[in-house]
């Protein structure tokens, strides 16, 4: 059952462009898979690690400008006198720049900051991301700052014999999110079974015992934050090759708080959390549009996410398999085999 | 020299409305444990509350700053009414997702209430500056200065002399021993969050005048509150009293010397680099986390 449902899940979700025409709903298709594998990245640290990162935008962003300017090119001076010039690169090896640079900030963030925890945690990394963003909006020799990187070309594939292959239609780009999506999911889903995932969960429940059973912890906290800012630079650079413009805006908190929104109603720690929520807080812009302003839906926002702690503080997903997980106990407790043992 | 003497001014302005912000936030998380991300949106609301009270009805400006003081303690108190009584004992991450819900809730009702454009107060003070020598400071800048350095001293003396910051005292000590002495833990949690908000709410009345009030304000001075805050060492009133003044004293050299640009990220690279060499902040050596 666990092996197929997501299976089952991308099937789905594979055929969704063939019946789905419209192009706005299909453009929220393309966002939202963009965000939830922002978010998948985000769960990944405050799921498993149990490390809540309220900068993770910066990651996001980087990963965006970098897969930008990778495919643009730019012409910085650095102190006044050393002068670097990079020409447009093709298209895939921005977003492979996407995530190398992002996962070599994940690195030296990840060193740093994981020698503090609880609240000191959240702020450094809050700060790193304000940071990025000043630097984004001033540094305007590289990032052309409130101007915006314009003309960012679309994602291009080209195969030997067959030519190049041209991103540029919302279902086609559907078909890239998705895939990458599938492929960030695999990655972490192997990462979280896999002896470094099992001490993370560890350090994550109780961090002094595991450091006293000899689990490196700081280490693993910066394998995690490697990968999870890698994914979340993949993420940045589909979204920058989407939108085809990016200004410092995208470091905005309210972009990392609608990842910890998405993760936290879903369900941090399991890997179907992120997926569940991103579906629900990338559709509830397009529901309530219709009824409510802008500044409303946040309001519903913010509203939902006090409710979820409230109500149901696990998330979807864990409620569900639990609710699952109950239904199944009764059957076996109403069953001869049970009686039996009990007599 | 004028140049460094006018900073020097500006510093001490700005830095007792920062002191403010900031023994708000530390009183916050020394005895609730909550990281209280609205602290930013109180502030804000103070600001917008000196609007409606002087620009909108039209009353005195001395009042409309009482008024917002006032409004931000029962803001406060409210806040942890509804939103924080039920979660004693929550783990902080959980208290923080709560409060980060409120902080866009408030924001987007600022936004939704007063729009986008941003709104400047009138002050009743003559626009001639005092002169000081080379430097000077205007009159406005001068209530600011003395009117937070009376705030500061009022929440000295509430935490210190009195039988409520005795219980305060006593429950950021240990909040279970406290409660079995007969100290309402529930009173002091509310005392607390009133007292804290408040005190946002006033640095926020001060500042709006002096700058435009917009809705986004918050924000930035959230994140500076958690900046000096993490200077004095979370929890501690007299380091974040001091770290007001050197943030302030950051952003003023930094603006000054360095580039104006950078003048918001001088709180951010003080957290960073203080957190890295010094995580229990300048000034505190009690207790460390993690």
């Amino acid at each position: 059952m666990r092996r197929i449902l997501p299976l089952l899940a991308l099937v789905v979700a594979a055929s969704i462009p063939l019946w789905i025409k419209d192009p706005y709903i299909l453009n929220t298709f393309v966002t939202t898979g963009i965000f939830i594998i922002a978010a998948m990245s985000l769960n990944l640290l405050l799921g498993y690690t149990g490390q809540l990162s309220l900068g993770h935008v910066a990651f996001f962003g980087i990963g965006a400008y970098a897969s930008a300017l990778t495919s643009l090119g730019f012409d910085v001076t650095l102190f006044g006198k050393f002068h670097v010039v990079h020409e447009p690169w093709p298209v895939w090896t921005g977003l492979v720049m996407g995530v190398v640079v992002s996962g070599i900030f994940g690195y030296i963030v990840g060193k740093l900051s994981f020698r503090v925890r609880d609240a000191y945690f959240v702020i450094v990394t809050i700060s790193f991301a304000e940071v990025v963003r000043l630097v984004a909006l001033n540094w305007v020799e590289l990032t052309q700052g409130p101007l915006a990187l314009t003309n960012i070309p679309p994602v291009a594939a080209t195969i030997p014999g067959y030519g190049t292959f041209e991103f540029y239609s919302k279902t086609s780009y559907f078909y890239l999110v998705l895939a990458v999506l599938a492929v960030s999911y695999v990655i972490i889903s192997r990462l979280v079974h896999s002896r470094t995932g099992r001490a993370m969960i560890a350090l994550k429940q109780n961090e002094s015992l595991a450091v006293s059973v000899g689990i490196d912890v700081t280490s693993y906290l910066v394998v995690a934050a490697v990968m999870s800012a890698g994914i979340a630079g993949a993420a940045g650079a589909l979204y920058a090759h989407y939108l085809r413009i990016i200004d410092p805006d995208v470091f905005l908190f309210v972009y990392t708080v609608t990842m910890v929104i998405m993760v936290v109603t879903g369900g941090k720690g399991t890997l179907a959390g992120p997926l569940v929520g991103g579906l629900i807080f990338g559709f509830i812009p397009v529901i309530s549009r219709s009824y409510v302003g802008p500044e409303l839906q946040w309001i519903i926002y913010g509203a939902f996410m006090i409710l979820i702690v409230f109500v149901l503080p696990e998330g979807i997903v864990p409620a569900v398999e639990k609710w699952f997980a109950k239904n199944k106990k009764q059957d076996v407790s109403a069953s001869p085999a049970h009686v039996q043992r009990a007599s | 020299m004028s140049e460094l003497l006018q900073h020097i001014i500006n510093m001490l302005v700005l830095g007792a409305t920062y002191a403010l912000l900031g023994i708000g936030l530390t009183l916050i998380f020394g005895i609730m444990r909550v990281v209280n991300f609205a602290h930013g949106e109180l502030y804000t609301f103070g600001a917008y509350f000196v609007y409606l009270i002087a620009m909108v009805l039209g009353l005195n400006f001395f009042l409309a700053v009482l008024f917002a003081i006032v409004a931000g303690c029962l803001m406060g108190a409210l806040i942890e009414l509804v939103l924080l009584r039920k979660m004693h004992g929550a783990d902080i991450d959980t208290t923080m997702l709560i409060m980060i819900g409120a902080m866009i809730i408030m924001q987007n009702g600022e936004q939704y209430i007063w729009g986008g454009i941003a709104k400047s107060v009138h002050s009743p003070f003559p626009q001639t500056p005092i002169s000081l020598g080379p430097a000077s400071i205007s009159w406005l800048n001068l209530f600011v200065f003395v009117t937070a350095l009376a705030l500061i001293g009022a929440a000295y003396f509430l935490i210190n002399k009195t039988k409520l910051g005795k219980a305060m005292r006593a429950t950021f000590q240990d909040s279970d021993t406290a409660s079995l002495m007969g100290v309402n833990i529930q009173r002091i949690y509310m005392a607390t969050f009133a007292l804290g908000s408040g005190l946002a709410a006033g640095a926020g009345a001060l500042l709006g005048p002096v700058y435009v009030i917009a809705p986004q304000m918050g924000n930035i001075a959230s994140l500076k509150a958690f900046a000096i805050v993490i200077l004095g060492g979370l929890g501690s009133i007299g380091g974040a009293t001091i770290g007001g003044f050197i943030l302030a004293f950051a952003e003023e050299i930094g603006a000054g010397y360095i580039s104006t640009d950078y003048r918001d990220a001088m709180g951010f690279l003080i957290i960073i680099v203080v957190l890295l060499f010094r995580p229990t902040g300048l000034f505190k050596r009690v207790e460390r986390i993690g």
